[in-house]
């Protein structure tokens, strides 16, 4: 059983847990205050999982155009607006 | 064309492989499931982008309350629900992984491991949604609160929507891998995973950044 496994989902899965706990501990405790680095950080961790997601558990690096092109402009295009959003 | 390319434009590898659609590869390029659920897929998507933004909007107009909000949310129920979902797309991901390989009731044990972390989720929503509307907070308390309910309700609902065809697969897992049953296995999948990358979006969004 353990041999049919993929090495390259559970890797990622890995990172996307490690991708978690950092953005976990980036956060300021119980602040009211905005604060601009950690925030970006965070949302930038955020898009870079779903990139993950949708590369290795959706298989889109295996897609063929232009399937994989939208999906890829998808997260540029909404984290450059969300970020843009978050520090305007 | 070469039959080869025709094939794998068309997803079909009954040439050389046993089965009749073969898993996604670099030199077998093809989209898992059908089409249509990839447009459905990009639509939700496009959705949610203006969710995220609409809610920064109106984040940059009341600040205070915002954050203020914010620090009434249980972060804990929103970090354990994200690890339950990352676990879920992991199961559901690995499951159409062995289903390829013709291992059945692996495929089937995993869809209901997914299914079990998909349930958590639900439960533990479920659980936050009844405490704050046990301390009076409602969609009618704020703006912070009505996007909050707004946004994590529709995810919820797509969460219970992705828990039905879990199940479902899981009755297609178990059958002989054929072209069909491994493209529901794939459309069904594709569907769960949007669920999980919407919610890591929405959950630093509403509950962590500052």
């Amino acid at each position: 059983m353990l041999a049919d496994l993929s090495k390259a989902i559970t890797l990622v899965w890995i990172v996307l847990f490690a991708g978690s706990a950092v953005s976990w501990f980036l956060v300021p405790e119980g602040t009211q205050v905005t604060s601009l680095v950690p925030g970006i950080a965070i949302l930038s961790i955020a898009f870079f999982k779903v990139r993950l997601i949708l590369l290795y558990f959706m298989e889109l690096r295996f897609s063929p155009q232009p399937w994989r092109g939208i999906f890829e402009a998808w997260v540029i295009v909404a984290w450059a607006a969300v970020v843009y959003l978050y520090v305007a | 064309m070469p039959l080869e390319q025709v094939h794998n434009r068309i997803g079909i590898h009954f040439l050389n492989r046993p089965l009749a659609v073969g898993a996604p590869g670099p030199g077998t390029r093809r989209l898992p499931g059908e089409e249509g659920i990839w447009a459905f897929v990009l639509g939700d998507m496009l959705l949610f982008a203006l969710f995220f933004g609409t809610f920064l909007y109106y984040r940059n107009q009341q600040p205070e309350i915002f954050l203020q909000s914010q620090l009434l949310l249980n972060k804990n129920y929103g970090a354990i629900n994200t690890l339950l979902l990352l676990t879920s797309s992991w199961f559901v991901a690995t499951a159409v992984h062995v289903y390829r390989k013709n291992n059945t009731v692996w495929a089937a044990r995993f869809l209901a491991a997914g299914f079990l972390c998909g349930l958590g989720f639900a439960i533990i929503k479920v659980t936050e949604f009844t405490e704050k509307f046990r301390a009076g907070i409602t969609l009618n308390t704020n703006d912070f609160f009505m996007y909050y309910f707004m946004f994590t309700g529709i995810h919820f609902l797509h969460v219970l929507i992705g828990l039905v065809v879990l199940f479902f697969i899981r009755r297609t897992a178990l059958r002989t891998p054929d072209a069909s049953g491994i493209r529901t296995l794939e459309n069904g999948a594709t569907f769960w995973h949007m669920v999980d990358l919407l919610w890591i979006v929405l959950f630093p969004l509403i509950y962590l950044l500052k």
